[in-house]
Formats: C-alpha cells, sequence, structure tokens
C-alpha cells in the first residue's frame, strides 16, 4: 500500500481540475469560433435544460462516492414529473412537493433493499426503475399528463428568478448545499469512508447502513425534484422520459474525476461533468450554424462515448502506477 | 483435526430454499404455465406459443452472451447499443448504400455478416478495455453504451431505413416446419452455449475465472483472452438480435433497437438463477428466466391487467429472485 | 506492579464448528507495558484478540479490563472504552486526510458545520506527540506505510485508548521506519498507555517487549519477563520442541538422490521487504524443505519461482536454464506445480464439481479441438481420487462441500495430474487433520521417489525434518542456512531461525 505521494495526488488533482481545464477551454474554444455562443440566450437555455441532469447526477455522485450505484434515477424522474403534472392543479408548492416524495419513495426502497436484504445496488436499482416506470406509466394512464397553466407550476421549469432561470436556480442551490454537505458535515465526511473502505468504516464505527439508507433517498428526491422540473420545463408529466438518464448520470460522475469504486468525489467536479457533456452537443450544433461542415446532432452521443473512454482510461492508467508501487 | 467434528447436516429451513433456488425457474414456470391453463382462454394454442417465443427471441440471444459475461463476474451494458450498430448497418448494405454491390444475393449475405463481425468487434473492444487497463465492466461497457448508438445514429443520420426484402427478413419472419426461425436460432444458440459451457475447455474457464480468478490464474488459465472472448460472444449475440428486430419491424430505427435490452437481458440472467458475481451460470436457466418475465407479462395481459402493471410485478420478482439466491447460498 | 493489571484474559475457551481454538488460554498486560505476543499459525493469538475486540464471542472464561468484568459486543464498543486495535492491513480509509482519518467517528463541530480548523488542529498535535509533522490535510495515501500506521495510533491515542493492539504492525516497514514506531511505541509506555505486540520478528519483540505470552494449539504455554528468556528458548516453546527431545531425526525411507538433475536454483532473489536474498536449488527425486517463521519470505519465494510475483533481482534457472516466467502459465508449460498456502482464495474454485476443480489445470491437454475428453477426465479423475484417498459422495460433488484435507488432496491431484517435474507445497497440510497430513506427506515422499523435485515450506519443523533430504532456512527474506543429511535436525533449524546465523556445516561449501 506503500503510495508515493505523487502518484496518489494526481488522480485526485487531474480529476477534479482535468474536467474544469477541459470545461474552460470548450468555452474559449466556443467564444472564440461563434458568434453568441456566450450570449445570454444561450448560456440561460443550456443551463435551464441541463439543470435536471445536473439534479440527477448529483444525487448519482452521493451514490457512488459511497461505492454503490443508483440505475433507478430515469424512470424516478418519470415518475416525479407524472406526481407532479397531477399535482400542479393545486399550485406550484404541492406539485414540487409531490413530485420529491415520489422520488424519494423510490430512492428509500433502494436503500432499504440494499441494506436490509443485501442485494447488489446494481440489481436493486434496476428493479425498482421497472417499478417506477411501472407506477408512471400506471399513474398517468400510459400517455403524458399536462400540467396545469393555471397555476404557477410552470414557473418551476420556464420561469426566471432575478433574470436567471429558476430550474438553474434550483440546481445551483442544490449544488451548494451538497458540497456544503460533503465538506462541512460529518455525514458528509461518513459517506467518503464507507466509499474508501466499507469494512474500515465499520470499524471506526460509523454508521454505515445510515448512510447508505440516506445516500440512496437523497438520489430518489433529486431525481424526483428532476422530474418536477421535467414536467414544469415541458408542460407535461412524461412516463416515459428518462431512458437512459442513470447511464448519462454516472458518465457525468465519472468524467467529474468521481472514481466508481468510490472514497473518493467532487460534487463541484461532477456540475463540470455535466456541463462539459451538454456542451458538446451546444457546440456541435453552433458549428452546423457556421455550415461549413454538417455533423449531425448524432455524433454528441459518439464524442460523449470518447471523452468517457479517454477518462476512464487515463484514470485507469494512474491508479495503475499506484497499484504497481511494491508493497 | 478440525474437519472430523465439522457439523455437515444443514439446517432444514436452507435446504428448502436451496431446493427453491435450484428448481425455482422451473417450478416457477410451470405454475404460470397452470395458471395459464385454468384461467387464460386459448392459451394452449400454438398461437399463444409462438406470440411469446417471438416476444423473448431477442431477448434470450442477447442474455445468453450476458450469461457468459457474467459468468465470468462482468457485466455488458453495451448490448443495446451494439444491436442498433448491427440493425442500422444490415440495411445499408443490402440496399448497396454502403458498397456497390454485383448481386442482390451477395448484399444479403454480407449484410448478415458484416452487421454480426462489426458487433463482435466491438464487444472484442469492451474486453481489451476491461483487461487491459483492468477497468470495471460496468464503466468499460458503458462507453459503448453511449458512443455505440450514436454511431448507429450517425451511420444513418438518425433516419428510419424501411426495407421489404423477404430474403433477409426471413431471420425475423420466416418459419421452418411452423416454427417461426428466430425461434428456431434462439434453441440452437441456447444449445450451443449450454454445451459449451458443460464440454469445452472454454466453458470450463469461463466458469473458473469467475469462481475464483486467482486460483484460475494460478492454474494456467489465461484470464484475459478468457475475457476478451466473453465480451467477443456477448456482442455478437447483440449483432445477431439486432438484425432479428430489424426483420420483424421491416424497418431499422438506430433510435430505438435494443432499447433498454441491456437492462432486459440482465434480469432474465438474474431471474433464470446464474449468479451475478460470477463463477456459476446456467444458460437454460437464463432462457427459463426470459420465459418466466414474458409469461408473467402475457398472464397480467391476458388477464386485463395493465401492461405498466406488469413492469412493477417484474421489479418484484428480480428482487425475489436474486434474495433467494442469496438465502441458498447463506 | 502493586496495582492489578490493566488487563486480564483467563480461561478463555473459544470452539469454531465444534472444533476447540482456545483451551483455558490466558493473557495479562500491566499497566504502561509493552507486552508480546507470539504463537504459530493457529497458535489462537488472533482468536484471543478478537475476543477481546469482541469481534467474535468466547465460549467460557472471563475477561477483566481496568479491574472490571467485561464483555465488549463489537469492535466499537471495545474502542469506546479504551481498547484501539492497529491492525496488519491498515484499516484506514487512504483516500480520506490524515485529519479525517483521525478525527472521524467522533467530529469537531461549530454550529452544526465541521470545524475543519479544530480538527486540522487536533490532529496536527497528536501527531506531534510523536514527533511526526505532516500536512494533515493530505490524503492517507500519499503517506508512506509507516506514516500511515502513526496516524492509525494517533487515532488510537485521540480515543483516549489505554491498550493499544499492534497486530504485526512492521511487516510492511522499512528498518528506519521500524525504528520510527518503536520509539513511539516507547513514548506510550511512557504515557502509560499498554500495548500489544504482535510479532514474528525475535529480535523486535527483543527491542521494545517487557514480557511476552508464547501461545500454542490454543492454550498458553508460557509468560515470561523478556530478559529471561533466550531467543532459543522463546522458539522452541513457540514451535513446542525441547531442544533435547528433538535432538535424534528419524531417518527418511529412501535416501536423497544427490547426483539428481538440478531442477530448479535461485539465487540472490529480492522481491520488496519481504525476500531480500535467497539461495536454494531443488534437484531431482528431492524433498527440500523451506523454513522460517512466519514472514520469512517463504511463500513469496514460491510465488515468484511460479511466476505469480515478478522478482526485482535474482536469478532462477530451470533445469539449468535461465527462467523467468511471466505468468503461472508459463511455469507451468515448464513442468512446475505450485499448491498456495491458502486453498480458498487461492485454491478451489469453490463452485466447481470436484471433477472440474481436480482437472483445471490439465483442461488444455484434456481436449480435443476445444472439447473435453469425458471419458478421459473421467478415467483420470478417477485414478487420482482412488490413488489420494480422496473422501467425496461423487466426483460431481462441489469441492466447498468437502474437508480441507481432502480439498487439499484435490488441488494436489490438480498437479500430480499434470506429471510436473517440479512442486512447490506451501503449507500443504494446513488446518488438515493428522490421518489426511500422514496420507499427503507419504504421498509426496513416494512421489519423490518417482523422480519427482518437491519444494516443502512448512511451519511444523517435525514435517520438515522427517520429509526433507535438505532444508534451507530463512530468516527476514534471507537464505541463513542450508541444511542436508545428518544436519538436519530441529535444534539447528531452531537456531538458525533464531540467530540469523547459518549453523553452516562441512558442505557449506555451496553458496
Amino acid at each position: 500500500m506503500r503510495t508515493t505521494p505523487l502518484a496518489s495526488a494526481i488522480p485526485a488533482q487531474l480529476g477534479k481540475h482535468g474536467v474544469l481545464l477541459a470545461l474552460a477551454l470548450l468555452i474559449l474554444f466556443g467564444w472564440l469560433r461563434y458568434d453568441n455562443f456566450l450570449g445570454s440566450y444561450n448560456v440561460l437555455s443550456l443551463l435551464r435544460y441541463n439543470s435536471m441532469f445536473a439534479l440527477v447526477a448529483l444525487g448519482m455522485c452521493f451514490v457512488i462516492m459511497t461505492g454503490g450505484i443508483d440505475l433507478s434515477v430515469g424512470s424516478t424522474a418519470a415518475l416525479g414529473s407524472v406526481v407532479a403534472a397531477l399535482l400542479s392543479p393545486y399550485g406550484a408548492i404541492p406539485g414540487l412537493l409531490g413530485g420529491m416524495a415520489a422520488g424519494s419513495v423510490i430512492g428509500l426502497l433502494n436503500g432499504l433493499i440494499v441494506t436490509r436484504l443485501g442485494i447488489l445496488p446494481f440489481i436493486t436499482t434496476l428493479a425498482t426503475m421497472l417499478a417506477a416506470s411501472g407506477t408512471a406509466l400506471l399513474l398517468a394512464d400510459n400517455q403524458s399528463v399536462s400540467v396545469s397553466y393555471e397555476t404557477a407550476f410552470t414557473d418551476l421549469g420556464q420561469g426566471d428568478f432575478l433574470g436567471f432561470p429558476i430550474p438553474a436556480w434550483i440546481a445551483l442551490v442544490a449544488y451548494l448545499a451538497g458540497s456544503l454537505i460533503l465538506n462541512f458535515t460529518a455525514f458528509g465526511r461518513h459517506v467518503l469512508a464507507v466509499g474508501g473502505g466499507e469494512d474500515a468504516a465499520r470499524l471506526m464505527g460509523l454508521p454505515v447502513d445510515r448512510v447508505k439508507l440516506v445516500v440512496y433517498a437523497a438520489s430518489g428526491t433529486l431525481a424526483g425534484l428532476a422530474g418536477v422540473i421535467l414536467a414544469a420545463q415541458f408542460g407535461a408529466g412524461q412516463p416515459i422520459e428518462g431512458v437512459g438518464w442513470e447511464l448519462f448520470a454516472i458518465a457525468s460522475v465519472v468524467v467529474g474525476g468521481t472514481l466508481l469504486t468510490g472514497g473518493l468525489g467532487s460534487v463541484g467536479a461532477t456540475l463540470a461533468g455535466v456541463l462539459l457533456l451538454g456542451l458538446i452537443f451546444n457546440i456541435l450544433n453552433f458549428e452546423n450554424g457556421l455550415g461549413w461542415i454538417s455533423l449531425s446532432a448524432y455524433w454528441q452521443s459518439v464524442i460523449r462515448g470518447a471523452f468517457l473512454l479517454l477518462v476512464v482510461i487515463l484514470q485507469a492508467k494512474l491508479t495503475a502506477r499506484e497499484d504497481e508501487a511494491p508493497a | 483435526m478440525a474437519e472430523a467434528l465439522r457439523l455437515r447436516a444443514p439446517a432444514p429451513r436452507t435446504e428448502a430454499l436451496g431446493l427453491l433456488r435450484r428448481y425455482g425457474a422451473v417450478t416457477a414456470l410451470a405454475l404460470l404455465v397452470l395458471f395459464n391453463l385454468a384461467f387464460t382462454p386459448n392459451f394452449a394454442t400454438l398461437q399463444t406459443l409462438n406470440v411469446n417465443l417471438t416476444q423473448v427471441c431477442t431477448i434470450v440471444i442477447v442474455a445468453v452472451g450476458m450469461t457468459l459475461v457474467i459468468a465470468t463476474g462482468g457485466i455488458d451494458l453495451s448490448v443495446g447499443s451494439l444491436m442498433a450498430i448491427a440493425g442500422a448497418l444490415a440495411p445499408l448494405i443490402f440496399l448497396g448504400k454502403l458498397l456497390p454491390l454485383p448481386h442482390p444475393l451477395v448484399g444479403i449475405a454480407l449484410a448478415f455478416v458484416i452487421p454480426i463481425l462489426v458487433s463482435g468487434a466491438f464487444g472484442w473492444f469492451n474486453g481489451w478495455l476491461i483487461t487491459r487497463f483492468r477497468i470495471q465492466p460496468i464503466v468499460g461497457t458503458l462507453v459503448l453504451f453511449i458512443a455505440g448508438r450514436g454511431i448507429a445514429q450517425v451511420l444513418t443520420n438518425g433516419n428510419l431505413q424501411v426495407f421489404k426484402v423477404p430474403e433477409f427478413q426471413f431471420i425475423g419472419l420466416g418459419r421452418m416446419l411452423g416454427i417461426p426461425f428466430q425461434a428456431i436460432l434462439m434453441l440452437v444458440i441456447v444449445g450451443l452455449a449450454t454445451w459449451a459451457l458443460r464440454r469445452t475447455v472454454f466453458g470450463r474457464e469461463i466458469l473458473a475465472v469467475g469462481g475464483n480468478e486467482r486460483a484460475a490464474r494460478l492454474s494456467g488459465i489465461p484470464v484475459g483472452r478468457v475475457k476478451r472472448r466473453v465480451y467477443l460472444i456477448s456482442g455478437l449475440c447483440a449483432g445477431l438480435a439486432g438484425l432479428i428486430v430489424i426483420a420483424i419491424n421491416s424497418a431499422a430505427d438506430a433510435n430505438l433497437i435494443g432499447l433498454g435490452m441491456e437492462l432486459d437481458a440482465i434480469a432474465a440472467v438474474a431471474v433464470g438463477g446464474t449468479l451475478l458475481t460470477g463463477g456459476s451460470a446456467t444458460v437454460l436457466g437464463t432462457l427459463l428466466g426470459a420465459l418466466i418475465i414474458q409469461l408473467v407479462r402475457y398472464t397480467l395481459l391476458a388477464n386485463g391487467v395493465p401492461d405498466a402493471a406488469a413492469l412493477v410485478v417484474k421489479a418484484g420478482i428480480i428482487v425475489l429472485a436474486v434474495w433467494l439466491q442469496r438465502q441458498g447460498r447463506a | 506492579m502493586g496495582q492489578p493489571p490493566l488487563l486480564s484474559m483467563r480461561d478463555i475457551d473459544k470452539y469454531f464448528a465444534g472444533v476447540q481454538a482456545l483451551a483455558r488460554a490466558s493473557l495479562e498486560v500491566g499497566r504502561g507495558e509493552v507486552h508480546g505476543l507470539i504463537g504459530q499459525n493457529g497458535a489462537g493469538k488472533s482468536t484471543m484478540i478478537k475476543i477481546l475486540t469482541g469481534y467474535v464471542h468466547r465460549d467460557g472464561g472471563e475477561i477483566l479490563f481496568d479491574g472490571n468484568l467485561v464483555s465488549f459486543a463489537s469492535p466499537q464498543e471495545a474502542q469506546a472504552n479504551g481498547i484501539a486495535t492497529i491492525y496488519q492491513e491498515i484499516n484506514l480509509v487512504p483516500y480520506r486526510s490524515v485529519t479525517e482519518n483521525i478525527c472521524l467517528g467522533r467530529e469537531r463541530r461549530r454550529m452544526g458545520l465541521l470545524d475543519w480548523r479544530a480538527m486540522h488542529r487536533e490532529a496536527k498535535e497528536l501527531l506531534a506527540r510523536f514527533g511526526i509533522a505532516i500536512d494533515v490535510r493530505r490524503p492517507l495515501s500519499s503517506f508512506n506505510t509507516a506514516t500511515q500506521q502513526m496516524v492509525a495510533i494517533a487515532r488510537a491515542i485521540g480515543f483516549d485508548a489505554r491498550l493499544v493492539i499492534m497486530d504485526e504492525p512492521t511487516s510492511s516497514l522499512h528498518d528506519q521506519e521500524v525504528e520510527v514506531l518503536f520509539e513511539v511505541i516507547r513514548q506510550l509506555k511512557a504515557a502509560g498507555v499498554s500495548v500489544i505486540f504482535v510479532s514474528h520478528k525475535l529480535d523486535e519483540l527483543y527491542a521494545v517487549c517487557d514480557r511476552v505470552t508464547i501461545m500454542r494449539d490454543g492454550r498458553t504455554v508460557k509468560v515470561a519477563d523478556m530478559r529471561d528468556l533466550t531467543k532459543l528458548d522463546l522458539v522452541t516453546t513457540m514451535l513446542g520442541r525441547a531442544v533435547a527431545q528433538a535432538a535424534g531425526r528419524q531417518a527418511r525411507t529412501g535416501s536423497a538422490d544427490a547426483s539428481g538433475e538440478k531442477l530448479l536454483e535461485v539465487e540472490h532473489l529480492a522481491l520488496g521487504r519481504r525476500v531480500r536474498d535467497v539461495d536454494l536449488e531443488v534437484r531431482a527425486g528431492e524433498i527440500v524443505g523451506l523454513a522460517g517463521l512466519l514472514g520469512s519470505g517463504r511463500s513469496e519465494t514460491a510465488q515468484v519461482v511460479f511466476g505469480a510475483l515478478k522478482p526485482e533481482a535474482g536469478e532462477i534457472r530451470v533445469k539449468g536454464a535461465p527462467a523467468a516466467f511471466a505468468e503461472p502459465a508459463d511455469a507451468i508449460r515448464a513442468g512446475i506445480g505450485f499448491c498456495s498456502e491458502d486453498r480458498k482464495y487461492e485454491g478451489i474454485v469453490p463452485e466447481m464439481s470436484v471433477r472440474e476443480n481436480l482437472t483445471l489445470a490439465l483442461l488444455p491437454h484434456l481436449a480435443k479441438a476445444g472439447v473435453v475428453d469425458e471419458a478421459r477426465q473421467r478415467e483420470i479423475v478417477d485414478r487420482f481420487i482412488a490413488r489420494l484417498g480422496i473422501k467425496c459422495a461423487s466426483p460431481e460433488q462441489k469441492i466447498r462441500e468437502l474437508s480441507g484435507g481432502n480439498q487439499q488432496k484435490v488441488l494436489l491431484a490438480r498437479w500430480l495430474c499434470m506429471n510436473p517435474k517440479l512442486l512447490l507445497l506451501d503449507e500443504p497440510t494446513r488446518g488438515i487433520d493428522v490421518g489426511a497430513k500422514a496420507e499427503i506427506l507419504g504421498l509426496v515422499r513416494e512421489l519423490a521417489a518417482e523422480g519427482l523435485g518437491v519444494l516443502l515450506i512448512s511451519s511444523e519443523l517435525e514435517e520438515l525434518t522427517q520429509s526433507s533430504d535438505r532444508i534451507f532456512v530463512l530468516r527476514d527474506g534471507r537464505t541463513v542456512a542450508e541444511l542436508a543429511g545428518e544436519a538436519i535436525a530441529e535444534p539447528a533449524i531452531m537456531h538458525a531461525m533464531a540467530h540469523g546465523e547459518a549453523v553452516r556445516q562441512e558442505e557449506a561449501a555451496h553458496g
């Protein structure tokens, strides 16, 4: 386990700062190359759209830091959007709370199955993904549920506050809270300790099962919140949305330098990961707008995959170097 | 002295659970069939059999590859995307958009061979990534899960490709002796994989790697090569399934082919009783697992329960099956 | 010592699945005392410690800590009561900062949020007590093992530990790091903290311990002041062999074929801290014993020869030709087999049948176009089940259902069916009942008589002296003695283990 100080410091630093650097370069590139790239319309719509993914990725980040995984976030968001849409006639607040509560239920269920029944997180959340999706379809009667425009509910997705999209405010507050919790509460440190070595954490007397339960519940709640924004932004609860969100969220977290084995992670870098992957799509649009080349929007997945590949290989190479140090 | 005194009689409870684990899938399937015979109208018809078989064929074919991957202790999230690549590629070939064809039949032959080989090559790439850089299989295959569908979409520019080529579509629509050809393919693949797992050196190596990787390495088994091959096979299976799907639909839509397939396949494997931690696998179980999931859905639908509720039931079945596995081993 | 001792464990009994692991064992540690605890594998040291720290529950006896009867339900409870354990594998969280590793579980808060400044200060102060000044904000993994251990100790002190248990703390430390650790132990002692020090390195015991408890076969066989105990006494007591009693060696039937072909030659082999300078040699038809205390580098040496670990220096020759196996598969092709000491993690494939486990290495040879020739496989399996007397319901029984002795026979058969030239056996009789042990050793001798070369690693001197034609003794990763013929005797081996000087005999010319 002997590691040279340098070798082990690199993955963390590179993960954290590498993604920020890449993000900065991409923004610089866009600013130099395209008109209006940093114009308020582009920036605000980018933030508005990606705030849902940011919320889901935040929950995923915490789950992954404990060494787990949550595949149910996509359909939980769909469920949240349906519940919120159904409750939207009663006002923005009932819609908001209802959507989040639906997410919490799925999250708690995940946490309970993982800690009490001892089933692998991968399988547990795979199953609850189906359950959430089924419940959403049942509640929505297999179609999208229009939200009420009578109340202020749609503001949650479409409104602005101080000239800044409300969903982006929500995501911002969530990330600030997440960062605060991770860095300045005992719970946050316990999350990282559990992921860094579950046995060690148990021997240290940390409440391992409770930490896991809370983390899954939080992930579910955030997914529910993302669903609320989805419904408010597109004017309908969408029971079939959210397919593939979970893997997109995992990719954002990994690109942000969080180790999938747990124990190491950063909330800020996860946000940067989300924005980076979102920006790739944005830049593609601008590039096509220039008219010199015509790359279809479909290239975004390919480029995202390539980014993920690069990050994963870099991470693996750096951690492998650590392992090779004589024990 | 330790051995002489070891108590060896298992408690009745664990024994019962062990039996349930071993024969649970068969029992569940039998009960489902009995239930349907009693309550579902027109159940005992060839029609019903064919409907159910065609629904599970692609899942089972993909799940066979997945079973082998999981038997080594891995997982393959990219199967759905690889199906999309194969499915997008085939029409491009037999419609002559990719390369000039001397004869339509040549195009059809190539449309079978090339997509499956390409999909297999991507599968091998998964294995290479996982063994060369020691990346966790979830992350390693996540790369192609994301990029793979993009590649398929780029190939077709996201357009729907509609076609009517009976010679090609035989793979999805044809019948032999009244049995859907795809079902025959499925059974052949299940049989072949079952046989390979039991009888071939490769099969034993797969189980040894998943059962105890260190011991396998110390016994001279080429662990990396075995892993690369199972991902290759998973890729080949996904490619074939992709061709069947587009043949059935008479259309290829890169956005939809194989969407969510990775999870269906994993669910079938889990319900079938293959250990998700590796080392013990049953291809027949996977077939049964897929049939159970399908039959539950069919039963619920045939008895007026909405499809959505079937999803919730499916979730319950997965959790129950895996939980039973754990109990049986505890 | 007028005061009652800090810790007193008396008449501790423990059974695992009906087998007695501890029999009226005892352990007493005084206040501010550094107490050595030593014994072979399976002697009961770790069970004793696990009972004390609440990891497992005792079946009999009592524990007095600070004069009170105690019975801890969990390590956390033991920790809360002032007993801290520094495990061999350091049980901290490597990616987290030093501060966190010291303070996790009793975080400082200010207005509900973590007070990092206070925690950093506390961590710094605790480490400063041991003369260590490091950046406590950096992740633990960025420091060397010794520092990590200091952090673990600082954590223990931070929890007001009055008894610190150190389980082989020096096994992965450099010499100078060991010195730092000893200094810390002395400081703990000066501060009135007691230490239980588990180690197999005799010099270390003498360097820091006041007293020592020696355990064997689940019993406490001796408690003595370090000053009153010679190294030879220590070794003989631990191994349970009186020097006088063990003087005569029962001659091995079938004399060594000294002229046999040199199968394996190892020179100046080195790997990390475990293997520093190992020489050995095995000839065809010869059983060569490899003796040494735990941690002396025996297993690592075998693993390097087999290609499972890569050496940093030294030369290995197989049949006279230089050999550097990159993978075990290469060694297997060269006719070498290896039974790991860790049956469970490196031997059996638990879910597979006896038949599959037995033929695992042979598979490629059993194949016709990739398909296993099951008739031949069954024939071979049946032959070896009969020859080795493997007791199983059928060849299809899962190996995990077999007893340890029968599992070992299957693993032995896994190599024997390969018809190897050289077999490396690492503790082949560990955890196996007496009858099976004798059978396995008899079989090994039989095979050697047929021309097989065997490298036998064992912690049991009797086993070594009775089976070996030649014995190499390792101490702290170095070959310190080679014994052959009449020179093979338990006192000579123990002398070499204890003092590290070769009592090299006339034929010590070999180098």
